[in-house]
């Protein structure tokens, strides 16, 4: 090997330990596609839900009006099912990918990923959990996209890069919603269901395909 | 110039450079995950992390977690100049042989 040849390869092997060591790089767009796929059938059964108390009509307010606690009660359990779904295929194809790659699944990478969209993401509950305390439940689906669509920007920086795009996805979406009360919902569908899957997809693709 | 005069020996192994590498670009890494990215023996890492060590290019700070030791490792001031120097003679050395 010459010494240009020797040098270059000394730079890419710095390149790949400072990315491997500092990036949580491990994340699957399985991961990205399940989540997705978690989101759209929870979305289905919050509109079905919605639908049929509401008799056609979707927005939250006929709701109120008619003193839901019930279906206010489905709907978060709806929420939580779907995202303890998500949560572990999500996890259960990252893990499987950490495997193949053998690299640990937790370790000081993904502490810092972690942390960094966590915050984001728990500050977001809990000011959406005080907002529909308050009766404001227009902006629910909005706040959701914004606050994840934040944490995703913030986390982009502990992982793969171009989950920075799917950040700004969510947050566009989550910005034009604001305009739009009562189509939450099928934003919130978009969000968090069809732009998992392209992410996921397009991960998959750019990434896993050829291994 | 002569950019091979400038390559830093203490850097010649793959293994030192992959440990600096990882240390330049955390605040501190520990024994087991250094182990683990580099995929060697504790033995092996052990001999270069000493030689590192000795030459006050990389720092320890021996802690506990519980019971158990855990040795971080960072990079020392004078560790960090001489890696970017060892770098700009890599770009030095492929530049010149344009």
């Amino acid at each position: 090997m010459s010494d240009q040849q020797q040098s270059l390869a000394d730079l890419q092997h710095i390149k790949q330990m400072m990315e491997r060591s500092s990036r949580f790089i491990s994340l699957s767009g399985f991961s990205g596609i399940a989540a997705g796929i978690c989101a759209l059938i929870g979305a289905w059964f919050a509109n079905r839900k919605i639908s049929c108390w509401t008799k056609g009509d979707c927005t939250l307010d006929g709701l109120i009006d008619q003193g839901g606690v019930q279906l206010l009660n489905d709907l978060m359990w709806i929420a939580t099912l779907t995202f303890v779904a998500a949560f572990i295929s999500a996890t259960l194809f990252t893990y499987l990918r950490s495997k193949k790659n053998g690299l640990p699944l937790w370790g000081s990478a993904t502490s810092r990923l972690f942390w960094n969209t966590l915050i984001p993401i728990a500050i977001g509950g809990i000011f959406i959990i005080r907002m529909m305390q308050l009766g404001q439940f227009e902006l629910v689906a909005p706040a959701c996209l914004i606050f994840y669509g934040l944490a995703l920007v913030n986390g982009s920086k502990y992982t793969l890069g171009e989950i920075r795009y799917l950040g700004y996805g969510q947050l566009a979406l989550g910005i034009m919603s604001l305009w739009f009360t009562g189509y939450g919902l099928y934003f919130w569908g978009m969000g968090f269901g069809i732009l998992h899957i392209i992410y996921g997809f397009l991960m998959w693709y750019k990434h896993e395909r050829n291994n | 110039m002569n950019p091979i005069r400038d390559l830093n020996k203490m850097f010649d192994s793959r293994i030192r450079l992959g440990i600096m590498s990882a240390l330049m670009v955390n605040a501190s890494v520990n024994f087991n995950e250094l182990k683990e990215l580099l995929d060697i023996t504790d033995g092996n890492l052990a001999s270069h992390l000493k030689t590192l060590e000795e030459s006050e290019t990389i720092k320890v700070q021996k802690g506990f977690i519980g019971r158990k030791t855990n040795t971080t490792y960072s990079v020392t001031k004078a560790g960090e100049k001489a890696f970017k120097a060892h770098l700009a003679a890599l770009e030095q050395m492929i530049k010149s042989t344009k």
